[in-house]
């Protein structure tokens, strides 16, 4: 690995300049990416706030797996119930129609209630045993959210929510394409802007809990969790806090995901997104930060990426296409996955800290 | 108990059993102020299933723990630790994959505050405390002499210096009374005379110490008073000197009844 090198060459203390440059270009590229894809088609814009969601999302569950060492396999139900609290609270289905800023902070409420709701029953369970039961509510979630259609419809059932609100400020909508100073502003574009923001800020508060005594506490538990507790450390809170906190960040995801979606149903919060998730933060090194968002943004484009250019290769070699893109591009993505996970299992861009416990691990 | 003006820990009639055996029946003893007290006894005696019921690892079946003047009932580890009694372990159980300072860094968590609004913030205060604990883990590790190798990990050090960091770890927690597992086991005559100077040097500077061990030189070397278990009864307290010639101790330790046979087994 090179990053040590790069590290120094891009710390803002030793080579300030350098350093500078590189964030400033940085922030450039960023602001304007949006319209460069556009260029290419508006579904990109659309693809990369997925995934811009994704890495937000992935980032909450590195908390709890990443950084407390819990692993958690229902993690989507708490994206879900950020989700179902936006559209309950800003659509025609209730006929209420808050504004954003108060709704996605209740979501991130409700979800870290219920993080400390799936975490309080759980404390004691370690590793396997505790996946099952992430599963298990992950999955109850879901249920519950398709059947609480009668006796009285809260959520619609599998038909789902229409109509959610987008973000807007007054009469300022992030949905309704506009023209400003001489730039065209579509729908997504605007989203994207809050969606690298909202990232931005999730990576600052990655970084500073990882380094801090919450995070030393965190890792602590990981390492060795009979020593951390007679080192005074309250295991139980600092797991719950872990949940919660990873609850929270689901939370808003759901949010932010029903706002540019518009409609919602419970077949968006299966399983499979549990795992993908999961995927994300142990592909990309579980408890690097910036290991998580590479992660998130490949495995988000990766199948995108397929899906555009499967069939075209097919087309060009052979004339015609012989296998369905669709079914090629899952085929691609396992074999990816797998080789990934033969040739560098901590993940592509690992914490130092991970890397070295599966150096020390006995085999 | 409460009589002693001195004491620190006093125990009356601890009682631990899993299932049918006796592991600590009726223990009582009473470490004072200051001291350093040795728990000695044959392999299976119970003494570090005391030290669990004292930090809380197991439950106590009966019996009571009075530290510092106020009972130590049914608290959790994290609760003890709080309190003031900070503990190392038998097989060391350090954080292996983390450094050296951030093993002591850890040990300084029960004594700091920044929650998570701190750490996300990170406002004057929380970088003023990060400071701190930086500063003062890394004077531990100069006090125990693993300084000039604080940014290794915990695993890669010499097995000496891994026992010392465990009591720089356990230092950090600013202990009233550090209670040692076999601080010395497996270590060399040279390693175990700086393991004896630094004990020396804890002492001094006011920290109470209990100390299991086998290294009866060590024991009678630098203990002001010991307890001796057997078959989690207590067999003798008092003096260093006084417990070596008892001969129920004499007699724990040399099994008086075994005979073996010396003519093989044709």
């Amino acid at each position: 690995m090179k990053t040590p090198a790069l590290r120094s060459l891009f710390d803002r203390k030793k080579n300030p300049r350098v350093a500078w440059t590189g964030i400033v270009l940085m922030t450039l590229a960023l602001l304007a990416l949006p319209f460069a894809l556009a260029g290419v088609g508006t579904a990109w814009v659309r693809i990369t706030n997925l995934a811009i969601l994704y890495c937000f999302l992935a980032l909450g569950l590195n908390i709890v797996v990443g950084f407390a060492g819990l692993l958690d396999l229902g993690y989507i139900a708490f994206y879900a119930v950020g989700a179902y609290v936006y559209a309950l609270l800003a659509s025609p289905h209730f006929n209420i129609h808050l504004p954003f800023w108060i709704i996605l902070p209740i979501g991130a409420a409700v979800a870290c209630l219920f993080g400390v709701l799936l975490g309080t029953p759980t404390l004691k369970l370690r590793g396997d045993y505790l996946a099952i039961v992430t599963l298990g509510f992950g999955e109850i979630i879901r249920i519950f959210l398709n059947n609480l259609s009668s006796p009285v419809n809260i959520t619609n059932g599998p038909q789902g929510i229409y109509m959610i609100d987008p973000f807007h400020f007054g009469s300022f909508s992030f949905a309704r394409p506009q023209t400003m100073a001489g730039l065209d502003f579509s729908g997504p574009v605007k989203y994207y802007y809050i969606l690298l923001a909202a990232l931005v800020l999730s990576i600052v508060i990655n970084l500073r809990l990882q380094d801090s005594r919450i995070g030393r506490a965190w890792e602590a538990i990981r390492e060795d969790e009979i020593a951390a507790r007679a080192m005074g450390i309250n295991t139980r809170n600092m797991k719950l806090l872990a949940f919660a906190m990873g609850a929270s960040f689901g939370g808003i995801a759901g949010g932010m995901f029903s706002a540019i979606q518009g409609f919602i149903s419970p077949e968006s919060f299966v399983l499979v997104e549990s795992v993908m998730v999961l995927s994300m933060v142990v592909l990309g090194g579980m408890g690097n930060v910036f290991g998580v968002v590479l992660g998130a943004l490949l495995l988000s484009f990766i199948p995108e990426l397929l899906r555009y250019t499967v069939g075209p290769i097919q087309q060009a070699v052979f004339g015609r296409t012989l296998i369905d893109p669709e079914v090629i591009r899952m085929l691609l993505f396992g074999f990816a996955l797998v080789l990934m996970m033969l040739f560098r299992p901590a993940g592509i861009w690992p914490s130092a800290l991970r890397k070295r416990e599966l150096e020390a691990r006995p085999t | 108990m409460s009589s002693e003006p001195l004491a620190l820990l006093a125990a009356t009639g601890v009682a631990k059993r899993f299932g049918g055996v006796h592991a600590l029946s009726d223990v009582d003893f009473t470490i004072r102020r200051g001291e350093i007290y040795g728990l000695i006894g044959p392999n299976g005696a119970g003494k570090t299933t005391l030290f669990n019921v004292l930090t809380g690892i197991y439950g106590r079946d009966e019996g009571e723990f009075l530290f510092d003047g106020e009972p130590l009932n049914d608290l959790k580890p994290n609760e003890v630790a709080e309190r003031g009694i900070a503990r190392t372990f038998q097989n060391i159980r350090l954080f292996a994959n983390l450094s050296a300072l951030e093993n002591v860094m850890i040990g300084r968590h029960v004594r700091t505050h920044a929650g998570v609004f701190g750490a996300i913030a990170r406002n004057a205060r929380t970088l003023a405390e990060e400071k701190g604990i930086a500063a003062r883990a890394y004077e531990l590790l100069e006090y125990v002499g693993v300084a000039e190798r604080a940014n290794h990990l915990a695993r890669h050090l010499p097995y000496g210096f891994q026992r010392r960091l465990e009591i720089a770890r356990a230092l950090a927690t600013d202990p009233k009374l550090l209670a040692l597992d076999e601080p010395a086991a497996g270590m060399n005559a040279t390693e175990t005379a700086t393991l004896a100077s630094l004990l020396h040097d804890i002492r001094r500077d006011g920290t109470t110490i209990l100390l299991i061990e086998h290294d009866m030189k060590l024991v009678m070397g630098i203990c002001d008073r010991v307890l001796v278990l057997d078959y989690g009864r207590k067999i003798a307290e008092g003096p260093a000197a006084d417990v070596r010639n008892n001969p129920a101790v004499i007699a724990a330790y040399l099994g008086g009844d075994i005979e073996l046979d010396t003519k093989g087994t044709q």
